[in-house]
């Protein structure tokens, strides 16, 4: 071979394409250097057959001195050795040596080519000028190109190449260089596309026949692999990389046909059991002893595989994929264990554990060697599978071959031991310097428990440390649980139980049952060995409540505990407190009376529902809550007064039932999670103390400690026991305990009755609970939501209400008393004393029933009340009752109308309305007159006397008028019903105070009792008649008697009604005529209309008024002066002139004065009257007056119609206005006809 | 086809997990638990690159020599977990995938019944028969 590159290349074959070259051999020498490193310089575009995408590829190539021998024979399919491109160089530039040897020596050269089917090849023609120059006779004519592209090129000149001096440094000579290297590169490319294309299109055809009987996989791998090569050989690793891929996929098919029952034949070389297990081999790029086996057809499935894999690890590596070496290697070793399964290999046991764990060890020191630290760790998922991986078979072997029970192995292990060692043969060369290979190591695990237990913990470790990097915390803890197991196995509890607590605690947190109870009968185990008492017996307590185990298993770890609690009760050990949890569960607590708040010294009772999860009736010495008590009361008699007031913690609902969350979920499995606690809400509502008004509502959570509590931190309490005893459960010693002995809990639920303490009054909390078995105590620390009672005391009180809503006066009403006797005991004699008024009696009948409750308000006792009555005091003997109950009685009393005094004055229009007599009396909202009454009652358990006060309501409102006819005059007055029930009234009377002989009132009222509905009325009317003078002032007493209309016979009880009547007796009579204008017979509407009044004086002067000096003098006659006002309403009459003005009366009686007024009537277009109707369309407010002296009047107003004011004194004259009765209207009620004025129709007018 | 089914809650306990042959529910435990890991590593990839169009199939999540761990995390972040024994080659990705999709049909169903609570064990017999009908009877 001529000389060739040496270039180092570290794993791949040295291997490129060859190119043969003939012809003059000492010239290409010459240039084979710079060609050798020029033809690679340049990237060629290669395009590819079947679609395949084109790649840019740099050419190198092997050029060897053409020999025949070199030429592939027929059928050689080996491509490595094939020589893709012929040369054949000449430096020839005389026409007479061409034709004379070199034509001759081509010739032969192209028949050798044209005998093996070869067309690639070149002809390359060296031209230089040192050489031309010598023969300069020469005539170019016709070149030597010319002539040889003529004689051999007759298509294809291109096959022709000439390179001009091509060791010149001129630009003509790199031109023509680059020119050939072109040439060069894409002949060499024409013939990979055709060969490789020939070799493929073969390669098919034969794995078409894969069918046939004689088909070899091992023939066709090797065919497929040679193909592979080529690829390598041109630096297409991805495309070698295919090639094995495919034989891969291929192969792995045959397996899993075969596995479906259609077998190949071929395949039965593999399935010879397996003899040698040594593990891969990747540091060599091409292991040939394997392949050579394959080619033999005697590799085994192991072989094989580990061939395919070594290639395809060695093209990863050159294509810079390490990770996918490992991915696929733990791919491949998974695989080829289910391979050798499927096809029933027979395997020695353990043989592929240690092929596995060699391989995995093997991948992994082929990657450590091509990447660095840095690299390593930052992909340490990628390779921590094959650690795992190494630590599991390393276990399991250790397992096979007696190495890690304490004994260590016997003979058994060893021979296997042995078995083992003999199939992994000898150490392979290349690892034979390396320490730490995976040989020695297999070895030296194997070799003794000590050196198996570094290996194994060291792989452990680091597959941990790896796991816990990456932050796969769960399967490190799975890891470190077979770690456990190993040491648990080796006697080593101690180093065991730190990493059985670490998973058991995930386990716990994240809610996996199974994981859970398996990692506790571990960790029970481990704590066993340990001895660790308490921490055994807690582990114990959830096992035996632990649905997923067997009933032996739960029984055996029940009587575990029993068994403790009962062993040494002799000696004063130490009681050993556990959670309850474990143990049971409380799931309700009921208080009887529900309400759960008592007086004192009553009974109370708790009824604990007790959920117990041992799978056995546990018998306990004592069940025990610790109560805290607080004298804190504030407020809660009232807070808890009704049934549910439901401010008391979580005690909700009226059957004072306490249900705890904890025990919903009713399954004996652990809790899933410590789920967030619900929430709890409770309605706020602040109202201010002074007029209970409410200021602000809300919504407030209680248990916010509980849903904001930090996750991560809360263990203790919401995961008891994952490993017991990490917060040891504290036992308050209370003062106070509800306790109950020797009760048994059956498995499930049980009911316990506690009777709960109440001797002093207060508020208490039910803190603990803690049952005793023996030496052992379950504890549940906090009882939540918390449970309280309350016992109260309370002071004896008396109330008094009225049976009905108002109490009438005047009649005998029902009043309730109910006395509570609190704290107080109510002995032989103590009575009521009640103090007498006058206006309100207490009747009382002989037989006074009364009712003794209890504090439940059951009735308890009924007796007859014994009252004596004295002039002052009432006396109620109250029967016999014992504390916190209570006696109620009905009593009637009668509360006196108290009569109205007199009135001051006389009010001008009576309306009935009394002016507040007393400060006790007042108007109630229903428009009855009520009135206070205040009992007074000494009580025998208080020096101080009670105040009761009762109100009762006067049925009837009396009114009263005073009517005039002229000078006769008539009182008028009216009853009316306000209560809301029906009276007969009857003997309705009406006498003056200081009766006169004068005066006489006659009656014209019928006799017969009348009835008056509520809310009616009844009038009554006298008329007055007086001999002499009717007195000024006269007092009247108004007088009926009642009684209600219930039916049956009924006693009257008389209601009086007393007034005051002035100024009775008429003066002044005033009449108003309206008289149309002289010549008009009609009034007319629009016309003026006279308006004549004339006013007379009935009565003669009285003494006082003459003494009164409002007398004028004139003329020598005395008059009075008196002021009237016409008020007209504007609409209808209109007074022209004055309205009003002073008019002089002669003193003397029956005077008259007569004054006109023109009233003009206004027809205003909007009231035209209908025609020929007569209609009162227009009214007149006619007011008349007169005045004494200096009389004024106010307009508008009807009632406020006379009004005269004696002048007393001269510097100013005084206005006084008449009383009601003084001045008689004798025009009231007259109507005037007024026409309209057009059209002469009728106008009817009222004149008022 | 499947040997063992899980249904993991957002907080990884399992709502739902059931495997042939009984026996080995154990160990299916511990792997459908161990599996959350790499579920847990996927979902924070695979929130780092794409967060709105997910896809909710998260692939094998690792064989072991037995079995293959195939994983599918729901947009509330319930996981699915399905094992396959590794012997059972016949079974593509396509069709864990539409197992996968037909638990997730189910378990809709499951969370859409009113009388469910969820967060509670899954004890619907409609979605217990739809399991069993992915399991394998006892090989």
């Amino acid at each position: 071979m001529e000389p060739q590159e040496e270039k180092p290349i570290i794993y791949t074959m040295e291997n490129k394409p060859i190119v043969t070259c003939a012809g003059d051999q000492a010239l290409f020498t010459s240039l084979y250097n710079s060609l050798a490193q020029q033809l690679p310089r340049e990237p060629m575009e290669w395009r590819r057959s079947y679609g395949r995408a084109p790649k840019m590829i740099h050419l190198e190539a092997n050029f060897v001195q053409f020999k025949e021998d070199l030429l592939p024979k027929e059928g050689n399919q080996a491509l490595l050795t094939f020589p893709f491109l012929h040369m054949y160089w000449t430096d020839c530039c005389d026409t007479e040596l061409y034709k004379a040897s070199v034509k001759e020596d081509m010739l032969r050269w192209q028949s050798l080519l044209r005998a093996h089917g070869s067309v690639d090849w070149l002809i390359v023609l060296v031209e230089s000028d040192g050489k031309k120059k010598n023969k300069t006779n020469i005539l170019p004519r016709t070149s030597i190109m010319d002539k040889i592209r003529n004689d051999f090129c007759n298509k294809q000149s291109d096959r022709c190449v000439v390179l001009s001096d091509p060791l010149k440094d001129s630009s003509r000579a790199q031109e023509s260089w680059n020119a050939f290297l072109t040439k060069l590169r894409t002949l060499l490319l024409m013939s990979f596309t055709k060969n490789l294309g020939r070799f493929e299109d073969d390669m098919r055809t034969l794995r078409e026949k894969r069918t046939e009987p004689g088909w070899s996989f091992c023939d066709y791998f090797m065919v497929q692999e040679e193909l592979a090569f080529v690829f390598e050989m041109l630096q297409q690793f991805e495309d070698a990389l295919v090639q094995y891929d495919e034989l891969d996929a291929l192969f792995t098919q045959y397996v899993l046909n075969f596995g479906a029952g259609d077998g190949a034949n071929w395949l039965g070389s593999f399935c010879a059991p397996v003899r040698s297990w040594n593990g891969l081999v990747l540091r060599r790029p091409i292991d040939m002893e394997k392949r050579e086996q394959i080619q033999r057809g005697q590799a085994s499935l192991l072989d094989l595989r580990s061939y395919l894999f070594s290639r395809q690890c060695t093209l990863l590596l050159f294509l810079q994929r390490p990770w996918e070496v490992t991915q696929r290697a733990l791919e491949l070793l998974h695989n080829c264990v289910q391979e050798l399964r499927l096809l029933e290999v027979s395997v020695l046991q353990g043989a592929l554990d240690c092929w596995v764990f060699l391989s995995c060890l093997e991948v992994l020191q082929r990657i450590e060697g091509c990447c660095d630290r840095a690299q390593l760790e930052a992909n340490c998922s990628h390779t921590v599978g094959l650690w795992a991986y190494a630590t599991e078979k390393l276990k399991s072997l250790g397992s096979l071959c007696g190495l890690v029970s304490t004994n260590g192995p016997n003979s058994e292990d060893l021979n296997r031991t042995v078995d083992l060692l003999a199939g992994l043969g000898t150490e392979r060369p290349e690892t034979a310097s390396s320490l730490q290979s995976p040989y020695k190591k297999l070895k030296e695990a194997l070799s003794s428990v000590e050196t198996f237990e570094k290996h194994y913990l060291e792989l452990s470790h680091a597959a941990m440390d790896m796991y816990r990097a990456i932050g796969r915390l769960r399967s490190a803890r799975l890891l470190g649980k077979s770690l456990a197991e190993f040491y648990m196995r080796k006697g080593d509890p101690q180093r065991a139980e730190g990493f059985l607590q670490d998973s058991l605690r995930c386990y716990v947190q994240e809610g996996w049952a199974l994981p859970v109870t398996h990692t506790r009968k571990q960790l029970a185990e481990c704590q066993k060995q340990l001895g660790q008492t308490e921490e055994y017996l807690q582990t114990s307590a959830l096992l035996a409540g632990d649905a997923n185990l067997t009933d032996e298993e739960r029984k055996h770890f029940c009587q575990e505990i029993l068994n403790f609690a009962r062993g040494a009760s002799d000696t004063q050990a130490e009681k050993v407190v556990l959670s309850m949890s474990a143990f049971a569960q409380l799931r309700q607590l009921q208080f009887q009376p529900a309400a759960a708040v008592v007086h004192v010294g009553a009974a109370l009772q708790v009824e604990l529902h007790l959920c117990s999860l041992m799978p056995v009736p546990v018998q306990l010495e004592q069940l025990a809550a610790s109560v805290h008590f607080s004298l804190e009361r504030g407020g809660a008699r009232g807070r808890r007064a009704g049934p549910g007031a439901g401010s008391g913690a979580g005690q909700d609902g009226p059957s004072g039932t306490v249900t705890f969350s904890g025990g919903a979920e009713g399954s004996l499995s652990p809790p899933p999670r410590a789920t967030p606690p619900n929430l709890e809400l409770y309605e706020i509502q602040d109202r201010s103390p002074s007029d209970h008004a409410l200021n602000s509502a809300g919504v407030v959570c209680k248990n916010v400690h509980l849903l904001l509590r930090r996750r991560d931190s809360s263990t203790s309490l919401d995961t008891p026991g994952y490993g017991g005893g990490s917060a040891p459960v504290a036992m308050e010693e209370g003062a106070q305990m509800l306790k109950t002995h020797n009760v048994t809990l059956l498995p499930g639920n049980n009911s316990v009755l506690f009777t709960a303490p109440s001797g002093e009054p207060g508020t208490y909390t039910l803190r603990q609970l803690c049952a005793t078995v023996g030496r052992v105590q379950f504890v549940l620390p906090h009882i939540y939501p918390i449970v309280q009672y309350e016992v109260y005391s309370q002071e004896p009180q008396l109330s008094v209400e009225p049976l009905t809503e108002n109490l009438l006066a005047g009649l005998p009403q029902k009043v309730k008393f109910t006395v509570v006797t609190g704290h107080y005991n109510v002995k032989k004699g103590d009575a009521l004393q009640l103090s007498n008024t006058d206006a309100m009696p207490i009747l009382h009948s002989c037989s006074c029933p009364a009712q003794i409750y209890s504090s439940t308000g059951e009735l308890v006792g009924e007796s007859v009340l014994s009252i004596q009555s004295s002039e002052k005091v009432t006396s109620i003997t109250l029967p016999l009752a014992p504390p916190y109950h209570s006696i109620e009685f009905q009593l009637e009393v009668l509360c006196q109308i108290p009569s109205a005094p007199p009135r001051p004055e006389s009010e001008r229009i009576t309306n009935g309305q009394l002016r507040p007599r007393t400060s006790s009396r007042h108007r109630s909202n229903s428009g009855m007159a009520s009135i206070d009454q205040k009992i007074s009652i000494d009580c025998p358990w208080s020096i101080y006397s009670t105040l009761i006060a009762l109100m009762f309501h006067i049925p009837f409102k009396a009114k009263h008028s005073l009517l005039s006819a002229g000078k006769r005059k008539y009182i008028q007055v009216c009853v009316q019903n306000v209560s809301e029930m029906n009276f007969h009234l009857v003997d309705q009377s009406l006498v003056e105070r200081h009766p006169g002989a004068s005066l006489e009132l006659q009656s014209l009222n019928g006799k017969t009792k009348k009835l008056v509905y509520s809310q009616q009325s009844v009038y009554c009317l006298w008329e007055m008649k007086w001999a002499s003078d009717p007195p000024a002032c006269l007092q009247c007493v108004f007088s009926v008697s009642f009684s209600p209309d219930s039916g049956g016979e009924s006693t009257y009880t008389p209601y009086r009604y007393e007034f005051q009547l002035e100024h009775v007796c008429t003066l002044y009579s005033v009449r108003a005529d309206i008289v149309p204008l002289a010549g008009a017979e009609q009034c007319h509407t629009g016309a003026l209309c006279g308006l004549e009044v004339c006013i007379t004086r009935l009565a003669e002067l009285s003494e006082a008024e003459k003494e009164d000096g409002g007398l004028t003098e004139s003329d020598g006659l005395c008059t009075t002066k008196l002021m009237y006002e016409v008020v007209d309403n504007s609409s209808n009459w209109a007074v022209c002139g004055k309205s009003s003005g002073l008019v002089s009366m002669p003193v003397a009686a029956s005077a008259t004065h007569r004054l006109l007024k023109y009233l003009p009537h206004y027809a205003t277009p909007a009231i035209q009257p209908d025609t020929d109707s007569c209609i009162e369309s227009d009214n007149i407010s006619l007011l008349e007056e007169q005045a004494e002296t200096a009389s004024i009047r106010s307009r508008g107003s009807l009632q406020s119609l006379g009004g005269a004011e004696q002048q007393r004194g001269l510097p100013m004259p005084r206005l006084e206005p008449f009383g009601s009765g003084q001045v008689f209207n004798s025009s009231l009620g007259r109507q005037v006809l007024v026409l309209p004025s057009t059209d002469h129709h009728v106008l009817e007018v009222n004149v008022t | 086809m499947a040997v063992c089914i899980a249904v993991i809650a957002k907080e990884n306990y399992p709502l739902y997990i059931r495997s042939v042959p009984t026996e080995n529910e154990l160990k299916f435990h511990y792997t459908v638990h161990t599996s959350l890991d790499v579920v847990e590593e996927k979902i924070s990839a695979v929130g780092k690159a794409l967060v709105d169009q997910r896809e909710l199939y998260l692939g094998l999540l690792y064989p072991t020599e037995d079995y293959k761990v195939y994983g599918y995390v729901t947009n509330s972040k319930v996981k699915f977990v399905i094992v396959v024994d590794s012997s059972n080659t016949s079974l593509r990705d396509n069709e864990i995938r539409s197992m996968f999709r037909k638990l997730h049909n189910s378990f809709t169903d499951v969370m859409c019944n009113p009388f469910y609570n969820p967060g509670d064990p899954i004890q619907s017999k409609a979605f217990d028969s739809m399991v069993s009908a992915m399991m394998v009877q006892a090989c």
